[in-house]
């Protein structure tokens, strides 16, 4: 048997058995220290004779990786070991709660205005605002609802001087009059925002929110109305079929006016909007009434189209089974939380109204 | 505005049903609030026959009696009645039925340990009118009836309308049952007001004064002489009743009758108490009367008045007086059949406070031309039940009825509607609607029917049209989606961008009320002008807001109330500087109450402080994309932060305008509203005083670059005195070497041991790094130096060594 295959053997047997670390670093220096086995039969190379010399350095080469490979394991594995010995001690209870998170909340009216907002911005209108303080023209007058117009009756309006002159908006449609000043046909947009009447029981709120339509152009009709509100009114309450009936009212600056009602039932308490057989009032529309159109400037020889107005706490109580109005501005705590919205949940047109 | 199918058949022929009606009327405009019985089961009540009263054994002031209610059934029933006696006809209300009156149902019950199976009814309990003593005696025409429903089998129920403003005509059964017609439901029912023909002179004088602003136009009267007052008639009495009114006495009956029926308001003085004659004038100021509501009113000058040598009788078209009103003994009536002006009514009733029936109808317009249908129907009807004579009818004027005239273009119906409908359809449904139609070449032209004042124009008389032909005739045209402008603007994008980072910073966001409470408004006011409103909604919400606090906090302490500790609420919304429109500005508030960390087993706790809200602010507005390099802060903040720990920030170190405020709330505030929590801070931000950014979001993404050469850190340590600022030191340490400073952090603050009085040391480390290679020793000590030396220099500062 020659040295090299003595050494082998000797060290596998040697190395099969079970070892700590510092044996292992004692064979590593038995075999590859200066004057180790392995280290002292590289130096006898030079010795060998020329025709075997060749054969002795590969089986040595050999011998030489199978051993520090096997060595390499061994360490590796013993290394492991140490270490899942230690994180073994350091396991902890995981059921422990996380580092505390906080979660902020937007509000249902806020979330229905954005929706809103996409859903129109979908069919090419544009957001417009207002003041909330209104002088009594722009509320009133100039929409057709002149002192002393019986109409005026139903507002209960909040005023800021005795003479009355100054007031918070009763609705969002002084915003009509303001953009068709400002600007020049067509106009297409909605005003959503606060609006405010002095009445206040379970289902009228002080304040409340308002979003307002206007499209007016050179041959718009009452059949654009009632495309864009169907479109709307399906989109907003994300259903393919949905009832709905317009049916003749009266507002002073709209002219034919209606209103219009949607279908729904009532399952287990909760309404359903779709097609159940009761109707529910959700909004007032019609084609602006010319007069408004001189008012503000606008022929109406030349220019014609619909306005609307929607009650967006309304809107957002039929959509998210909300029951009372005035909790809307309460500001309980755990209101917010159950129906605000996660900050993220942004409505938007390629992705749609909800997750 | 309530009606029954029964009284519109007085107008209207149909054979459709009940359910028909209901839709037809809300399709037609005439939008059906609610239908209800007005007395469910009424015909229960029935005539019966007291055959023997006995006294109550237990009682003595009750009777038990056997009542006859028909084929030979006997019922036992105690009463307490003093009329019940033997042969006595009368009305049993059976167990079951409900009494109108007070809506209790009879039932089998014991009294007094006799059992009285149903009950005997007196007028006032089938609100038959106030008689309460005793119960009804029914005439001997009666006794034939015996067991047969009192009430006319009448199956109408109360059907409750909605009549928009605009549509006076629709107040009266007649105007109602015109709409319906028109629009297929049935025939108008052609009635024809027979005139009175009489010889008997008028004998009251009645003068309008001519007279600014005199808001009666035309007064029209006639008297009927010794009449006799009476109850009224059964079928008048069912007729009111069936609508949920209360039979009077024939006369008021009468008038009422009248008004529902052609919203023909008309009012019956006492002829004989009218001194000499009737004079319609202004009111002078200070002028009093008593109503017949029993109230006193103390009346302005320039209200329509109608009065006689004495004084004022009554108000125009709103209210008569109790001196002239007529009686169960009145003889002789006035019988007033007028036209008051709308605006003149509403200022008058406005003043006074006022709102009646008459009132009602006359603000939004009495067709001016039924003044003597008025008359002549009433008259007749008086002198029918009252008996007496009536006179000549005298109408008094001061200005005549113009008719209104329109030319219609048709093609104008489709324009508007978008659908058609034939020349023909047009003129039929404009005819039944009582306009007289004249074809001339393409137009037409239309008298507008006296008793429709909502209609003047063109569009008006689109709108009947596409009312009565259907509103489900109307096309459904798909949006187009073609979109020329972007749907929100700059300013609106960063409101929705505040909006929701504010919100992911833990706030929850709320909506309160844009108006306050004074006493909190003025914590918060600072030296903003206060903004009352005229007529709030109580004193508690009496002025708008000049800052979200008010309300937020108002809130936040409710919220602690309910037990939570550690909160916060945020809202965007308008705070008010005047009282004008525009005078308000944006503001996205937030207030946090508490502590971080609280009963935390892994993090200590600690209450929420000002650089927690500092944090927010900033972080909102780097993320909406201001840079935060440029940001100037210092502490000049209104007197509801805590003077010390509040923040004043701009955007940039020109100062023109304040970005926001953040802070402790002032520890007095928190004293006065007794708000317990360990700790409240809360911030501002004015969006109208942000900068929009004028960049998209393209521009803002400016050429890539970056060194790869080594960054070496550095740490300063400076002894600098009290007043000196952390952002100086880090403002001068920048402008060091702005190329090779890339980043400065405050890592230390320290006051007390070691340190002299009035100084603090501030530690900082400065990262190096240069773009062009790697720094050696040589340059890093240049620049450590240079930093030393400019800190030194402009600050006085001291390195700590």
């Amino acid at each position: 048997m020659s040295d090299l295959k003595k050494i082998k053997d000797e060290f596998l047997s040697k190395l099969s058995g079970k070892l700590d670390i510092s044996e292992i670093s004692q064979i590593k220096s038995d075999l590859f220290g200066k004057s180790g086995l392995i280290s002292t039969q590289f130096k006898k190379i030079g010795t060998i004779a020329e025709s075997e010399r060749k054969k002795f350095a590969s089986d040595l080469n050999i011998i030489k990786d199978e051993l520090q490979d096997l060595i390499n394991s061994k360490t590796n594995e013993l290394k492991s070991a140490e270490i899942n010995e230690k994180l073994e001690k350091e396991k902890i209870d995981i059921t422990l709660p996380e580092r505390s998170f906080v979660r902020g909340k937007i509000h249902p009216v806020s979330q229905t205005i954005d929706e809103i907002s996409s859903i129109f911005s979908e069919i090419g209108f544009s957001v417009e605002e207002g003041p909330d303080v209104e002088n009594e023209y722009n509320n009133f007058t100039a929409l057709n609802t002149p002192e002393n117009h019986p109409a005026r009756d139903m507002h209960d309006t909040f005023y800021l001087d005795e003479k009355k002159q100054r007031l918070l908006r009763t609705h969002t449609s002084p915003v009509q009059i303001r953009t068709m000043l400002k600007d020049k046909p067509p106009f297409k947009i909605i005003a959503p925002g606060r609006t405010y009447r002095s009445d206040s029981d379970q289902t009228h709120s002080p304040m409340f929110h308002q979003v307002e339509g206007l499209h007016i152009d050179k041959n718009i009709n009452m059949g654009h109305l009632k495309g864009c509100l169907d479109y709307f009114i399906k989109e907003f309450f994300e259903v393919d079929k949905i009832k709905m009936r317009f049916r003749p009212s009266h507002f002073p600056f709209t002219e034919p006016s209606a209103e219009v009602d949607i279908g729904y039932e009532m399952k287990d308490g909760k309404i359903i909007i779709g097609e159940g057989n009761q109707w529910l009032e959700i909004l007032g529309c019609g084609m602006v009434h010319p007069n408004v159109l001189k008012n503000v400037k606008v022929d109406p020889s030349k220019f014609q189209g619909y306005a609307f107005g929607i009650g967006i706490d309304r809107l957002a109580m039929l959509k998210y089974g909300i029951n009372d109005l005035r909790a809307f501005f309460d500001c309980d705590y755990r209101w917010l939380n159950h129906f605000g919205f996660d900050p993220l949940d942004v409505p938007t047109n390629y992705r749609g109204l909800s997750r | 505005m309530i009606i029954t199918f029964d009284w519109l058949k007085d107008h209207l022929k149909t054979n459709l049903k009940e359910k028909n009606l209901l839709e037809q009327l809300t399709n037609i405009g005439l939008e059906v609030e609610s239908v209800e019985s007005l007395s469910p089961h009424n015909e229960l009540f029935k005539i019966a026959e007291i055959i023997k009263t006995e006294k109550h054994p237990n009682a003595d002031r009750l009777k038990v009696c056997d009542v006859n209610i028909g084929e030979n059934e006997i019922k036992k029933v105690v009463c307490g009645a003093e009329n019940a006696k033997e042969g006595l006809l009368t009305i049993y209300a059976p167990p079951g039925a409900i009494i109108p009156k007070n809506k209790t149902k009879i039932v089998v019950a014991k009294i007094r340990g006799v059992t009285s199976y149903g009950m005997l009814c007196s007028e006032s309990e089938l609100n038959l009118s106030n008689e309460s003593d005793g119960i009804i005696e029914l005439t001997e025409e009666f006794r034939k009836n015996v067991g047969k429903s009192y009430f006319s089998k009448s199956k109408s129920n109360l059907i409750d309308l909605s009549i928009t403003p605009n549509r006076p005509d629709c107040l009266g059964v007649r105007g109602i049952a015109r709409d319906l017609a028109a629009s297929g439901f049935g025939k108008l029912v052609d009635l024809v007001e027979k005139k009175i023909h009489s010889k008997n002179t008028h004998t009251l004088k009645v003068k309008i004064n001519k007279e600014r602003g005199q808001g009666c136009t035309a007064f029209g009267s006639c008297l009927i002489t010794n009449v006799k007052n009476s109850e009224s008639p059964k079928w008048l009495k069912e007729k009111l009743i069936s609508i949920g009114q209360k039979p009077i006495s024939a006369i008021v009956d009468i008038t009422n009758y009248v008004m529902l029926d052609i919203n023909r308001p008309l009012h019956a003085y006492d002829a004989d108490k009218i001194e000499k004659g009737i004079i319609v004038r202004n009111s002078k100021s200070g002028e009093e009367f008593t109503a017949l509501d029993n109230k006193n009113y103390k009346l302005e000058s320039g209200m329509c008045v109608i009065s006689d040598n004495k004084g004022v009788l009554g108000l125009g078209g709103i209210i008569g007086g109790t001196r002239s009103g007529t009686e169960f003994n009145t003889k002789n009536i006035l019988l007033e059949s007028a036209y008051f002006e709308p605006g003149s009514i509403r200022n008058t009733a406005k003043k006074l406070n006022l709102d009646t029936d008459a009132k009602f109808r006359f603000e939004r317009g009495i067709d001016p031309l039924s003044i003597e249908d008025g008359l002549n129907k009433a008259a007749k009807l008086i002198k029918e039940i009252c008996g007496g004579e009536i006179s000549k009818i005298d109408i008094q004027k001061i200005e005549t009825y113009k008719t209104k005239k329109i030319k219609f273009d048709p093609i104008i119906f489709e324009k508007i509607s978008g659908f058609k409908i034939s020349l023909k359809e047009m003129i039929k449904i404009l005819e039944d609607l009582g306009f007289e139609v004249k074809k001339n070449k393409k137009r037409l032209e239309l008298t507008v029917p006296s008793w429709r004042p909502d209609i003047s124009q063109e569009i008006d008389i689109v709108e009947e049209l596409v009312r009565i032909s259907g509103y489900e005739k109307i096309k459904y045209i798909k949006p187009s989606k073609q979109r020329t402008k972007s749907t929100l603007n700059k300013y609106q994008k960063l409101f929705h961008f505040l909006q929701r980072s504010v919100a992911s910073k833990g706030y929850l966001e709320a909506i309160t009320w844009s108006f306050t409470d004074k006493r909190y408004n003025d914590y918060f006011r600072d030296i903003k002008k206060e903004i009352k409103i005229i007529n709030p909604i109580s004193s508690e919400l009496g002025v708008l807001r000049n800052s979200i606090f008010s309300n937020l906090i108002l809130y936040i302490n409710k919220n602690l109330d309910r037990g939570f500790k550690d909160l916060s609420i945020f809202e965007i919304g308008p705070i008010f500087n005047g009282s004008n429109p525009g005078e308000q500005n944006t503001v996205v508030c937030g207030l946090s109450a508490g502590k971080k960390s609280r009963l935390s087993w892994i993090e200590k706790d600690r209450n929420v402080d000002v650089f927690d809200v500092k944090r927010d602010v900033v972080q909102t507005l780097v993320e909406a994309g201001y840079n935060p390099e440029k940001f100037f802060i210092d502490n000049e903040t209104p007197n509801y932060y805590h003077p010390g720990k509040s923040g004043r920030l701009f955007l940039n170190n020109k100062k023109n305008q304040i970005a926001a405020y953040f802070g402790e709330i002032h520890p007095n505030i928190l004293k006065q509203i007794d708000i317990k929590t360990e700790s409240l801070v809360g911030f501002e931000i004015f969006m109208e005083n942000l900068e929009l950014p004028k960049k998209t979001l393209k521009d803002l993404k400016v050429k890539f670059s970056f060194s790869d050469y080594q960054k070496s850190e550095r740490d300063f340590a400076f002894i600098v005195n009290k007043e000196v600022k952390a952002q100086d030191l880090i403002d001068i340490i920048s402008n060091v070497d702005e190329s090779l400073i890339k980043d400065i952090k405050v890592f230390d603050v320290y006051e007390g041991d070691n340190i002299p009085e009035n100084q603090k040391s501030i530690a900082i480390s400065v990262t190096i790094q240069s773009s062009e290679k790697t720094l050696n020793e040589d340059d890093l000590e240049k620049i450590n130096n240079l930093i030393i030396k400019t800190v030194e220099n402009k600050t006085g500062a001291k390195i700590r060594s």
